[in-house]
């Protein structure tokens, strides 16, 4: 069998070009290895080779992204590589941010597999981690011995089509795609094991992990509640009759404005839930039981709050993506700041 | 959703069943509701002990709105 055919990647500086005066170099494409290409090629083994590298400079990439990308394509293909390396990129911005960008445009044009390698705060790191295989590197180009190995090990299984591990095996940043597998024990038996090692005090690696939030500071109390504007807002699925704004079940990708101004209750003909996460015979009956208007509208006459906001917000809390949520919070709360609002219920099913 | 209502300046309060994805998220001020298919009553009583159990619920998410908290508080009974 023929060698598969590699392509790699690198920048001004690792091409042995020059540094930052460098940077400006228009990309080109040399027959066989530059720089680190030999440590790559000889980690590939008998198996692949490395046919040619592209070269671009960094600053001349991040200018030119449209330009440099259609060119490094176009000297790519030639070659007919079956696998593309780009980098490792290690600590290196701009070379790593390039790395990312010539690395999915070659997957996306090419059809072929592709990976890079970065240092976990490499800005590149961030953004292409969802959608490449990017092998976790230290900081600096001293780790190129540890590095080029595993981008090796795992690009070649790319190029064969072989089944890839998950990243604490393959040394790749972790990229949350879950993967189905079966596990030769059962979920009661390994979690019972967690459970006993936890109780003892041992060391044990959970296997859902969670992710971390960030914390905001409370707002001081409010003084004078009989002064102040108060609007509802809920992950409730609460939505006007027939759902105008095609709001989502589950997982939502919008969220709805809707007025309650004039009304006394929030009716069960006008309003109705599409949440898909809770039994919704309740709340169809009695929408009150998730954006509570009979009572405040009642509380808003007897002047225990200043005023009722004229109307409510509204999304579905069920499998919604945090991303997603913490965009709409944004984006609403702009509004509400806008409207005067300055207390908020927020409730939720 | 809840924090960044917080984070524009405008105090909150989460009334919310499952207190512990609350806590989790990062809510500073929480009071828990009666049950997930109805959060704010219970239908299960009379109308009117539905709405009073409402008005009592509404109240309390007002007072913890009027009370200084350093922390993630939960207001309990």
């Amino acid at each position: 069998m023929s060698k598969l055919k590699v392509v790699h990647y690198i920048n001004n500086f690792f091409a042995g070009i020059g540094g930052e005066e460098k940077a400006d170099i228009v990309p080109e494409i040399r027959e066989g290895v530059v720089g680190p290409g030999m440590a790559l090629n000889k980690a590939l083994g008998d198996e692949a080779e490395v046919v040619a590298t592209a070269i671009c400079g960094d600053s001349y990439f991040g200018e030119n992204l449209e330009e440099a990308q259609a060119t490094l394509i176009e000297m790519i293909k030639q070659y007919e590589p079956d696998l593309f390396v780009a980098g490792p990129a290690f600590n290196a911005g701009r070379y790593g941010v390039a790395c990312g960008i010539i690395a999915k445009a070659v997957e996306a044009e090419l059809n072929i597999p592709v990976i890079t390698g970065m240092y976990i705060e490499n800005p590149g790191a961030d953004m292409f981690k969802k959608d490449l295989h990017i092998i976790a590197t230290n900081n600096s180009a001293a780790d190129m011995r540890n590095a080029i190995p595993k981008v090796a090990k795992l690009g070649l299984k790319l190029a064969k089509g072989e089944e890839v591990g998950p990243p604490e095996e393959e040394g790749y940043h972790v990229r949350g795609i879950r993967v189905n597998y079966f596990h030769e024990r059962r979920g009661t038996e390994r979690a019972i094991d967690m459970l006993l090692k936890k109780i003892n005090g041992e060391e044990f690696v959970t296997e859902y992990p969670m992710p971390v939030f960030d914390r905001v500071e409370p707002q001081p109390a409010i003084k004078d509640m009989s002064k102040v504007k108060v609007a509802i807002v809920t992950s409730g699925g609460i939505v006007p009759q027939g759902n105008p704004d095609r709001i989502e079940s589950s997982s939502a990708t919008k969220y709805g404005i809707y007025d309650i101004s004039g009304m006394d209750s929030l009716t069960s003909d006008k309003f109705m839930t599409i949440h898909g996460g809770y039994d919704r015979a309740f709340v169809t009956e009695n929408p009150n039981l998730v954006v509570p208007l009979d009572v405040m509208r009642e509380m808003e006459k007897e002047g225990v709050i200043g005023e009722l906001c004229n109307y409510f917000v509204t999304t579905t809390g069920t499998g919604t993506a945090v991303g997603n949520a913490k965009a709409f919070g944004e984006a609403f709360s702009k509004k509400l700041v806008a409207d005067g609002v300055e207390a908020v219920i927020l409730t939720s099913t | 959703m809840v924090k960044e209502v917080e984070r524009a300046g405008i105090p909150v309060v989460h009334v919310c069943t499952v207190t512990p994805i609350s806590l989790t998220v990062g809510a500073n001020r929480i009071v828990p509701a009666v049950g997930i298919p109805y959060p704010l009553g219970d239908p299960n009583l009379d109308v009117e002990g539905d709405k009073k159990l409402r008005r009592q619920l509404v109240e309390k998410a007002l007072k913890a709105l009027q009370t200084e908290v350093e922390e993630q508080t939960v207001f309990e009974d």
